[in-house]
């Protein structure tokens, strides 16, 4: 018979005891999750990386919606708990949901803790705990104005370098004299506020806060000194405490946290706490590492295992800012029993520090050069003798018994049992052993069958070192293909970065992304500048040496070196007088093909380069604008002749069709974009296989996407059914601008939509009407700078070196 | 003997671009790198005959914009995995003035 379990909270404890739960007693439980976020359960270690603009927010999500799902599992989402009755065996939240159990596990994790100042209140001042508060501090950075971080803590420090990246003016703010001090000596302490403030983060120790001030909303922060210090964003890190309220009021023992013996369990038998909420032996925790320890603990314990218990260990900490590297852990204060060996580099920027008692490790602080961290851990874990190794010991297992500094060494001389992923508590053993016996080749694998490297990803390096050693060349180390070889790079990490760092030039990407080559590749420039264009849209000077040829030129190259050129005609109607200034140039530039193309236009094929401006002023005589043939961006809208003319047609949409071309021509996108509307199911201008195409029905347009005719087939998927015109543009400008977004380039929409998700994308464009709404305003904005004809430009002078020969030589001499 | 003929100048030529020089022995494509080196090599590409002098510029090699062949500027000579070779032609500057070698062209033709 299966057990009721409920879980308030949804954070990465309770997510993962429930798959440790699933693993060893499928179907024993029914889990209900009540979750105050109304979210999905994430790796809340990487909010920082969110906030950096790193990743994504769907990068760090743990157990997506199908999860829930496939586990059976009822997910309150927004639901907060307002009271546990423990007689009745039943918690209720604040919707008014009342839910039995059998057995109740509080994860209600941690409430960040405020500085009882005056203005603490003030709109402005925000916390740095969760999803919301990441994207309070995205839509405050925006402003790109002054922000003031309180704490110079891990979590103070991470948020300030995320503000920093994202262009806001961030101070922080130490009550201490020197930052991170629970973790860092004063000297590793001086040398992280050194290169926090190389970043141009300001940082003012000692700064003892008196109030927030500002009319309305925040204006500034005044220090117990006098110092006044302008801001409009406060962010409070300066400390969590368990959050036990809830407990407490259902007369659960709390003393810090919820009180829990070693088996996760309250003084309520059918209560367990885990978390950041739990205390037990008297601690609370913090750290993931520890937490899912309590996690594996609790699921055993429901499982039926008693005998499980929670043992207290030292977690190291890592400050998670790119390109400041730290490492800490255990203890590390002076004392006569204590001795100690330091390593300085200034020039390297290098700082290790290790603290001995009785010959052994009991503290380690690394700075600048963190590699040897995991070793230093196993042999504080192990309690090892380090007396014969004493003094080559600071520099590093690599070093010891004259081995070669080669860092493959390093990790095939650790022993089996020491520990490389601290988060997880996943040893060497465990991970060479799983790949072994389950053939595993990508790091993927490796983290879902290990969770080794799944949590904040800093034993990624160390992960893959393993994987080399274990498979040899069968390891596949690019789980993320490069963008090309000037790069490690992805698409998506490049378009993102840019964003994030606010690049705005194909010199400074390569710069502040570290391309290995001096001016890039022809695969890696045209995306780059597309990237830039897309998302610079008034700023961006379009770089046309990055362009592909066609893109430079305007036309269509060919296999003899002439061109091809299509004029616009706009969904496929044109005239007498169109017609005849397009049989006046093939005579007058003597012509030799002229075609009717797919997209409904006529192409003239082996025109000389020389002649394509006289080409293009001819025809621009006649009304003619650029086809865009040649280009990424949007090509044709193919139509039928609707409801003017043809006695099926329900909507007019060759009027549509026009309609749409002329809104949305001269845009760039990833890969090249052809359109169709059909003014009946019969689907004469086939837009079931296009990459957006309309079905005009009696009730409206229904809206189709992602087909594809071409390398491959595939017939388009449903967005949803709209019942205006006015409605169907701004859906499909919507989807396109979204997919100009997020698309790689070359990538095209059949691609992107599989990999995005048909679901996710119908979500945003027929569902989130806000998100709907902002993707149309920024085409729109865009195209204010994107329409413009490329022909008339070129037939007025400009780019005229690139249609004309610089020089001609040799002539006469060759007559001889 | 060494025939240099005048081209023009190196402003003519955009940086990461080209620009031909027609020539009785064809066209001739002059390179003009980020870093303000001038190349000058036959514009066909060794593969299909490509204009290389419409492909896109990278450090000191071109990408064909056929069949996205590399050819080095310095050697004329495809690079990674393809094979072939271009005829260079050599540049000389005077001042701002870009010359090339044109009867080297001529006696390397016949």
């Amino acid at each position: 018979m299966t057990e009721k379990l409920v879980i308030i909270g949804n954070g990465m404890a309770p997510g993962r005891m429930l798959e440790h739960l699933f693993e060893q007693v499928p179907g024993r439980y029914q889990v209900t999750i009540f979750n105050a976020e109304p979210r999905v359960n994430y790796d809340r270690i990487m909010l920082s990386p969110v906030l950096s603009g790193e990743k994504a927010f769907e990068e760090i999500i743990i157990h997506g919606d199908g999860w829930y799902i496939a586990n059976g599992i009822t997910l309150y989402k927004g639901h907060k708990i307002v009271a546990i009755d423990r007689t009745a065996k039943t918690v209720t939240s604040d919707h008014g949901v009342t839910e039995p159990y059998d057995k109740l596990v509080i994860a209600t994790g941690s409430v960040p803790f405020i500085i009882p100042v005056p203005g603490h209140d003030l709109p402005g001042v925000l916390t740095y705990r969760d999803l919301d508060d990441v994207q309070a501090m995205l839509l405050a950075a925006q402003s790109r104005a002054k922000a003031v971080v309180i704490g110079g803590g891990l979590l103070g420090l991470e948020a300030a370098a995320g503000l920093n990246s994202q262009g806001m003016d961030v101070t922080v703010l130490h009550v201490m004299p020197t930052l991170m001090e629970r973790q860092l000596d004063p000297a590793a302490g001086y040398l992280l506020q050194r290169a926090v403030e190389q970043r141009g983060i300001k940082v003012i120790t000692k700064a003892n806060t008196q109030a927030i001030t500002g009319k309305g909303k925040v204006e500034q922060v005044e220090l117990a000194d006098g110092t006044i210090i302008p801001a409009t964003l406060v962010v409070m890190a300066v400390g969590i405490r368990p959050n036990a309220a809830l407990a407490k009021e259902a007369g659960i023992a709390v003393n810090r946290g919820i009180v829990v013996d070693a088996g996760m369990r309250s003084n309520d038998p059918d209560i367990y706490a885990l978390g950041e909420c739990a205390e037990v032996n008297g601690q609370v925790y913090g750290l993931v590492a520890p937490l899912y320890e309590m996690a594996r603990v609790a699921a055993s314990q429901l499982a039926g295992n008693e005998a499980a218990a929670f043992v207290h260990m030292d977690t190291p900490t890592k400050l998670k800012v790119t390109g400041i590297e730290l490492f800490s852990l255990g203890d590390f204060a002076e004392g006569e029993d204590r001795q100690e060996i330091v390593l300085r580099d200034a020039a390297a920027g290098v700082y290790k520090r290790l603290v001995l008692r009785d010959d052994r490790i009991i503290g380690t602080v690394l700075y600048g050069e963190t590699a040897d961290g995991a070793w230093f851990n196993d042999l504080k874990k192990k309690q090892t003798d380090i007396s014969q190794m004493r003094d080559t010991l600071i520099f590093g297992q690599s070093y010891q018994g004259g081995a070669s500094l080669d860092p493959m060494a390093a990790v095939a001389a650790l022993p089996d049992d020491a520990e490389i992923c601290g988060c997880n508590g996943v040893c060497k053993g465990k991970i060479s052993g799983a790949i072994t016996a389950k053939g595993l080749t990508s790091l993927d694998d490796v983290r879902a069958h290990t969770k080794a490297s799944a949590s904040c990803g800093s034993c990624t390096g160390l992960v893959e070192k393993l994987m080399v050693l274990t498979i040899g060349d069968k390891y596949n180390p690019a789980a993320v293909q490069p963008m090309c070889g000037c790069t490690t790079l992805g698409h998506d990490e490049v378009r993102r970065l840019i964003k994030a760092k606010g690049l705005k030039t194909i010199p400074a990407v390569m710069q502040e992304l570290e391309w290995t080559t001096s001016c890039g590749c022809a695969k890696c420039r045209p995306a780059l500048n597309y990237y830039l264009v897309c998302d610079w849209p008034d700023e961006y000077a379009d770089d046309y040496q990055s362009r592909f040829i066609n893109e430079r030129v305007h036309a269509n190259i060919q296999k003899d070196g002439t061109y091809s050129v299509v004029p616009r005609m706009w969904g496929g109607v044109t005239n007498a007088a169109e017609l005849r200034a397009i049989a006046d140039v093939v005579d007058k530039f003597e012509i030799p093909m002229v075609k009717v193309t797919g997209g409904q236009r006529i192409d003239m094929l082996g025109i000389r380069k020389e002649n394509l401006p006289a080409v293009w002023a001819d025809l621009g005589q006649a009304g003619f604008v650029s086809g865009h043939a040649y280009a990424k961006g949007l090509r044709t809208v193919k139509t039928c002749v609707g409801s003017d003319w043809c006695r099926f047609g329900t909507q007019d949409s060759t009027g549509f069709g026009v309609r749409i071309e002329k809104f949305m021509w001269g845009s760039w996108t990833p890969a090249k974009v052809k359109m169709a509307v059909s003014g009946c199911p019969r689907n004469c201008a086939e837009a079931t296989c296009k990459d957006v195409g309309v079905i005009c029905v009696d009730s409206g347009y229904e809206i189709h996407f992602a087909g594809a005719a071409g390398l491959d087939i595939k017939g388009t998927e449903v967005l949803g059914l709209v019942k205006t015109e006015d409605e169907a543009l701004e859906h499909i400008v919507a989807l396109t601008q979204m997919y100009r977004e997020q698309g790689r380039y070359l990538e095209r929409i059949y691609k992107w939509a599989k990999r995005i998700g048909i679901a996710e994308i119908k979500r945003q464009i027929m569902d989130d009407g806000e998100k709907r709404r902002a993707y149309f305003d920024r085409f729109v904005f865009s195209q204010k700078f994107a329409q413009v004809d490329p022909w008339s430009e070129r037939v007025s002078g400009k780019d005229k070196h690139e249609f004309r020969p610089m020089a001609s030589v040799g002539f006469a001499q060759a007559a001889e | 003997m060494m025939n240099w003929v005048s081209i023009g100048s190196i402003s003519d030529i955009p940086r990461r671009g080209a620009r031909c020089v027609a020539t009785p022995q064809g066209k001739i494509a002059v390179f003009r790198t980020a870093d303000d080196q001038v190349f000058a090599i036959e514009d066909h590409c060794p593969h299909k005959g490509g204009p290389l002098s419409q492909g896109i510029v990278h450090g000191a090699a071109v990408t064909c914009p056929l069949h996205n062949w590399v050819i080095s500027l310095e050697t004329g000579k495809a690079l990674g995995a393809d094979e072939g070779a271009v005829r260079t032609v050599p540049v000389r500057f005077e001042g701002e003035r870009l010359f090339i070698a044109l009867e080297a062209l001529a006696s390397r033709a016949a």
